[in-house]
């Protein structure tokens, strides 16, 4: 039975005086993923802010201003990690840690154990990465928003972040993942978003 | 909700205690506080030692050193935690910007305040003030302190991601700090109670506004 987590309607975002998309519609069932594609500066990372509820949907040039429904709690995970880059990486990941009551994370199977007494400024691209996924799984969110979450990971990190959406996907909860490299979700379900003709709306 | 507050105001204060990203440990207090005492043992070789004139003024000097060391953190008080994605993922939460623009009013002011009240007292007594007029300065620090606070976090967040925003903040914040500099001042020359209840109201209003303010601010950045 179609159990919905997310409906979407009629989404536009305007950036200054260029639509980067108009009139969309999504929907997805929990334990759903989607795949989302397209060239640099088509919306992809809009799009997510707006599904986040951080940026808001641009009126349209007809009808009613988009709307988003979630159900359940909404985590996301973009290019910055969201941690004190003073801070050693165990402590600056306890300050979410307290804020989201998490209890154990999977530092082991993220490949952090070793870092902890390191401060974050330290970490590389991908150990950030890492260390910012930490802070999502301890989020305990049943949508996950990733937003180019393969960028910097080695071939292990992504095999690592298919599988943690496949079981993040298979609990019942929902990801919508952008990425220019292929990713292997579960449904290998996508959504290409093109650049629009110069000027129009699409 | 409660508990993410406290962890927020708690890494707000040690991150202001700690002063820049590389600094050590005490040096974000120690800075603000060694300024103000440096401007109060420096004033007297400027205008002269003598006794009459330094007690006149050193209650005003106390309080324009107090308003600059309130504003030297401005540029670290909003724009790095938007800038590494901290108030995006508190929003993911549902924790609202005024709460954590309140937590950081709060952060500041003990960040700097208490220290600065304690330092008024060396610094009013290599100024010559007497006991009542010292009282006067303590009094009025703790009444118009919240309001400098309140302002200073307020205009980094609209100032937050603007080019040269840390300049920019500096000028907004000195004009708006006048009243406050006025009333507070003012109860050393004669104002007496009712500048210091003056004091304290414009400090009430800035913090009662500033967490929306800031918010908004903040939002409307995104």
């Amino acid at each position: 039975m179609p159990d919905p987590a997310l409906t979407a309607q009629n989404l536009c975002c305007r950036r200054g005086d260029r639509w980067l998309f108009h009139g969309l519609d999504l929907a997805l069932d929990a334990g759903e993923a989607l795949h989302l594609t397209g060239p640099n500066g088509a919306g992809k990372t809009s799009l997510l802010r707006m599904l986040a509820g951080l940026l808001p949907p641009s009126p349209p040039l007809q009808g009613q201003t988009g709307t988003i429904a979630w159900q359940g709690s909404i985590a996301m995970l973009d290019e910055r990690p969201a941690l004190d880059m003073a801070l050693p990486l165990g402590q600056a990941l306890d300050f979410w840690r307290r804020i989201d009551g998490a209890r154990d994370l999977p530092l082991a199977r993220l490949g952090l154990e070793a870092l902890l007494d390191v401060p974050v400024r330290y970490l590389s691209t991908g150990q950030k990465k890492r260390a910012a996924l930490a802070r999502l799984i301890g989020q305990n969110a049943r949508n996950w928003l990733l937003d180019e979450p393969l960028n910097g990971l080695d071939v292990a990190g992504v095999a690592l972040i298919e599988d943690l959406v496949a079981h993040h996907c298979a609990q019942g909860g929902t990801a919508i993942v952008t990425s220019h490299q292929p990713v292997r979700l579960p449904g290998e379900r996508s959504l290409a978003i093109r650049m629009p003709p110069a000027g129009g709306a699409r | 909700m409660t508990r993410a507050l406290l962890a927020i105001l708690r890494r707000d204060l040690a991150r202001l205690l700690r002063g820049s990203h590389h600094g050590a440990p005490g040096s974000g207090v120690a800075l603000p506080i060694l300024f103000f005492l440096a401007v109060a043992i420096i004033f007297p070789f400027a205008v002269g030692p003598d006794p009459r004139l330094l007690a006149r003024v050193g209650g005003g000097v106390i309080w324009v050193a107090a308003l600059l060391a309130a504003i030297l953190p401005l540029d670290r008080l909003v724009e790095p935690d938007i800038e590494a994605g901290f108030f995006d993922q508190w929003a993911l939460r549902g924790i609202a910007e005024e709460w954590v623009i309140a937590m950081r009013i709060l952060a500041h002011w003990l960040s700097f305040a208490p220290a600065l009240m304690l330092a008024a007292m060396p610094a009013g007594g290599l100024l010559g003030l007497g006991g009542a007029q010292m009282g006067m300065v303590e009094w009025g620090l703790l009444a118009g302190t919240p309001g400098l606070a309140a302002l200073g976090v307020m205009v980094a967040a609209i100032t937050a991601g603007l080019k040269g925003g840390a300049a920019l903040a500096g000028l907004l914040v000195i004009p708006l700090a006048v009243p406050i500099l006025i009333f507070g001042a003012g109860a050393l020359a004669g104002g007496g109670a009712s500048g210091l209840a003056l004091c304290g109201a414009v400090s009430l209003v800035l913090v009662a506004l500033a967490p929306f303010a800031g918010a908004g601010a903040i939002r409307a950045g995104r």
